[in-house]
């Protein structure tokens, strides 16, 4: 038996295809690489979508309209960026959240700790696992059949056109297939070759954690890659961000995040600054340290606190190592202490405390130091101390498929009639580097929707096909 | 005997001044903060219930925050379904697990007298049949000794079997014992959590707030209304309705006694009373409504998700909704059969059920909504105290 549609994915993207397939009449096949307990992919860690709206609606404040998202991607992606595609990601924003509300997801107010998101993010209430669940409930109800631990491991291509999937020697076969199985982050050798080996000798994705799913293996992105698809993107581009070092190797999700970089100093296994920490916010802040960690020795960094900051910051997952002094702290996280010493006595010299205030770019800055920290500069001398070890975590990967409108994948500037792609195996379309919270969400929603209906009217034309054939 | 251990360590912090925060934890409790600590720095489930705005209150997991998070918790389920941290995670945060075992631990430590404490952890569905059977028995060979079990012309009225003031003097005891037990166990647990929940007095719109959510059940709606998780992760609302069901109709039958009472004291108009009188009415609704709703929480009970709440506490949970069940079921048969000759049998397993209810009160499940009560009210108080954590805008 033939299926119309075969969904190959598990995540926000691959449901949101599913769903929409099924809703259009066609019948659907979903295959999940994880077992059911760790079905959903990255989107089971996410927490909310990024959304335009001209006036206050729901769980959103204010307004964010089209021209100022547009903007913010312009920012974050430095240009990189297909405008078309970006401002369809965008309008598909506004009116996405009645359809989700009527497969079961629930929406909340913004979380304590991240209000001035409020305006921008609609939140999921329970976060992406949740809304994964409630769409997998969906899907069930409406007739998707749905299989666990179902990796595919190849498709059969003809002439640019979806023949069959592979899940190890069984052959199943679709009238349309939806790509929606994400990025390769999990994939260590593919990590391994796009960071190469560092002038050090090191080999610095060794020592990346993965923030997501162990089952996003760019299987079948690298086998599209050599079927000739046309990609976008650079296999060296993941958003990355500064993570406890003793995050596990996948899923430590948002937890492992540590918080409070902006509030004391960061030195490298040296016991030396190399960045301005109090450069900007979160979120820009949080996207730019997972890159300056990767580039330090052993990829490790420390962020130290005084007891200043206590409570002002997200409550990191482990505790941190804490002294009573500085010298005491940088014995206890294995540094050198006269070269830790002469930074933090450097650094604190160097403060120009004026008015402190971590809600917005104060004035605390420091002078005649190199890496300056132009806000919330405050000298770190008040005991207890709190010293937090870093290392990169990888959010995702930006290499993709590249696509147009209708999420077919193309072959030589030709679209497939019936292969499309989703979510983060497309992203790069839209987000050619850098992210925006939020936005990882709305591209596979609006994508993961538009593969839906494109797959479901293949499906059916190539079934009126084979009839008159 | 780990407990034991965890006893002498408490008492040896006490000794030395340790207060509050500085107290050792059990190992549950442990758990609770180790738990904790994941949630605060995720916070995806602050939508779902009470517990999660409380937690971020905090920083730290003293002793008396735990037990009164744990109480504020009513294991809808929804933050295990929801958590990107749950079992087979390293993390394996189960939160409505580690709270159900440090609830069961505080249902315990609070008890009053402590020794009766330990009574129903065990076996509470059997001990609790077992009590009701032995109870009724020992009315029926009463009766039987009296020549009064089967027949005789009673006309309903069951004062001539067990006159009025013998069965207040057999009930009033109980009831009393009750009240004072749970009284006096959560008058300790309020006094161990309050400093921990601001220190501060209940104001008016607290008591009124938490009294709304209390008769409402509002944290069984899983904060967006469409109820909370029994089997799977599918919302329901059918644990909210039994709930409802067993909360009003018990408290139906409580009015119908309780009238009854002041009948017969304050008017002399005695038992027994039928329809359409008041205390009948008030009975047959409430009987109906504790069956049914008792009969639901039994269904959902056995076929809830094995990972939710903590697997030893089900006989207790089970003894409890079994006595309510049969308390109503032999009550509403004591009144359909009232002109049979097996009134007088019927009477004796009916007064024998209530008996063991009433005696079992404070050492069962019926301390969830007691404990849980006195959370939700410190819980009202506290939060409308400004925040003691200063997260920055980030
Ligand atoms: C910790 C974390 C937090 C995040 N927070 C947010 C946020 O708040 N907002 C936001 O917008 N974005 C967020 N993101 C990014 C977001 O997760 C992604 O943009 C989004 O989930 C992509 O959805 P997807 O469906 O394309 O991929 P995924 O959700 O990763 O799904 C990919 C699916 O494909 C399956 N799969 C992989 N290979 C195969 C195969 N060969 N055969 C079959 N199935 C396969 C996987 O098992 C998985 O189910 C976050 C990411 C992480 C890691
Ligand atoms: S239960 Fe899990 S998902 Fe929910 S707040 Fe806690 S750690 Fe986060
Ligand atoms: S089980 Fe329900 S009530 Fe308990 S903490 Fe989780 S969400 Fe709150």
């Amino acid at each position: 038996m033939t299926v119309d549609v075969l969904v190959i994915g598990g995540g926000n993207a691959a449901l949101c295809a599913a769903l929409m397939a099924r809703e259009a009449g066609a019948s659907v096949l979903l295959l999940e690489a994880a077992p059911r307990e760790w079905r959903g992919g990255n989107s089971a860690h996410t927490r909310n979508l990024r959304c335009m709206h001209d006036a206050p609606q729901d769980v959103l404040t204010g307004a964010y309209p089209e021209e100022e998202f547009w903007q913010d991607l312009l920012k974050v992606t430095g240009g990189q960026t297909d405008e078309a595609l970006a401002r369809l990601t965008i309008r598909a924003s506004s009116h996405c959240r009645d359809w989700m509300r009527r497969h079961g997801v629930h929406f909340q107010p913004s979380l304590s700790g991240t209000l001035h998101l409020s305006r921008t993010n609609a939140f999921f209430m329970g976060g992406g696992k949740a809304l994964v669940n409630a769409y997998y409930r969906s899907a069930e109800k409406l007739g998707v059949q749905v299989r666990y631990s179902a990796p595919v491991d190849r498709l059969e291509l003809r002439d640019g056109r979806f023949v069959a999937a592979f899940v190890g020697s069984e052959r199943i076969t679709a009238k349309a297939c939806v790509l929606a199985a994400g990025g390769f982050e999990s994939n260590r050798e593919w990590l391994r070759e796009a960071w190469g080996q560092n002038a050090r000798g090191e080999w610095p994705s060794d020592n990346f954690a993965i923030r997501g799913t162990r089952f996003n293996q760019g299987v079948l992105l690298r086998q599209l890659l050599k079927a000739g698809a046309d990609t976008i993107g650079d296999p060296t581009q993941a958003h990355m961000v500064a993570i406890d070092a003793r995050a596990p190797l996948y899923d430590g999700g948002i937890c492992t995040r540590i918080d409070c970089v902006s509030l004391g100093v960061v030195v490298n296994r040296e016991g030396r600054r190399f960045y301005d920490e109090g450069e900007d916010f979160w979120p820009k802040r949080y996207a730019i340290w997972g890159r300056l960690v990767a580039q330090q020795p052993g990829q490790v960094a420390y962020s130290v606190i005084d007891a200043k900051a206590a409570g002002r910051f997200m409550p990191p997952v482990f505790p941190g190592t804490r002294a009573d002094t500085l010298p005491e702290l940088a014995q206890k996280l294995g540094l050198d202490v006269p070269a830790f010493m002469q930074t933090m006595n450097g650094y604190n010299a160097a403060c120009r405390v004026g008015t402190f205030d971590h809600t917005l770019l104060d004035d605390c800055h420091t002078e005649q130091l190199s890496p300056a920290k132009t806000h919330w500069a405050r000298p770190v001398d008040k005991g207890p101390f709190h010293g937090y070890a870093l290392k990169p975590g990888v959010t995702f990967t930006y290499l993709g498929l590249k696509t147009g409108e209708t999420a077919a994948v193309s072959f030589g500037g030709v679209p497939s009639a019936n292969l499309f792609v989703a979510g983060e195996m497309m992203a790069g379309n839209v987000l050619g580097q850098g992210y925006t919270a939020g936005v990882g969400m709305s591209i596979g929603t609006a994508f993961g929707r538009i593969a839906g209906v494109q797959s479901a009217q293949a499906a059916m034309k190539s079934g009126v096909h084979h009839a008159a054939a | 005997m780990q407990q034991l251990e965890a006893l002498a360590r408490d008492a040896v912090a006490l000794a030395n001044g340790n207060m509050g925060a500085g107290l050792v934890l059990s190992a549950p409790e442990a758990e609770v903060a180790r738990q904790m600590q994941i949630c605060n720095a995720c916070r995806y489930c602050e939508g779902f219930c009470a517990v999660f705005p409380a937690m971020t209150r905090r920083l730290e997991f003293g002793k008396a925050d735990i037990h009164f998070l744990a109480n504020l918790c009513h294991n809808c389920g929804a933050c295990l379904h929801a958590c990107q941290y749950a079992p087979p995670h390293e993390f394996a945060v189960n939160v409505p697990q580690a709270m159900a075992q440090v609830r069961g631990q505080t249902y315990v430590d609070y008890a009053w007298p402590p020794a009766l404490g330990r009574l129903y952890q065990r076996n509470g569905l059997t001990l609790s049949l077992a009590l009701a059977a032995g109870l009724a028995l020992f009315l029926l060979l009463a009766l039987a000794l009296n020549g009064t079990l089967w027949g005789g012309d009673l006309r309903g009225n069951f004062y001539r079997l067990f006159p009025h003031n013998l069965l207040v003097g057999m009930f009033a005891p109980v009831f009393l014992w009750a009240v004072l037990a749970l009284g006096l166990g959560v008058r300790r647990f309020w006094r161990d959590v309050t400093p921990a929940t601001s220190g501060l007095p209940v104001t008016s719109p607290a008591a009124a707030e938490a009294t709304g959510d209390v008769l409402r059940l509002k944290y069984l709606d899983g904060g967006h209304g469409d109820g909370c998780h029994n089997e799977d992760d599918a919302y329901t609302l059918s644990r909210r309705r039994a709930h409802h069901l067993t909360f009003y109709g018990f408290m139906l039958c409580f009015a119908a006694t309780s009238l009854a009472t002041v009948y017969h004291y304050a008017f002399g108009w005695s038992a027994p009373y039928d329809l359409p009188s008041l205390p009948k009415l008030l009975g047959a609704v409430g009987g109906v409504s504790l069956l049914l709703g008792t009969a639901g929480l039994f269904r959902l009970n056995l076929r809830r998700h094995p990972q939710h709440g903590d697997a030893a506490q089900k006989p207790m949970d089970l003894g409890f909704i079994a006595l309510l069940f049969f308390t109503s079921l032999s009550g509403l048969a004591l009144w359909l059969a009232r002109g049979t000759p097996a009134l007088a049998a019927l009477l004796a397993v009916h007064l024998g059920v209530v008996m063991a209810l009433f005696a079992t009160l404070p050492y069962g499940k019926f301390a969830h909504g007691i404990f849980r009560t006195a959370s939700l009210l410190r819980h009202a108080v506290e939060k409308r105290q400004p925040n003691p954590v200063g997260l920055g805008a980030d």
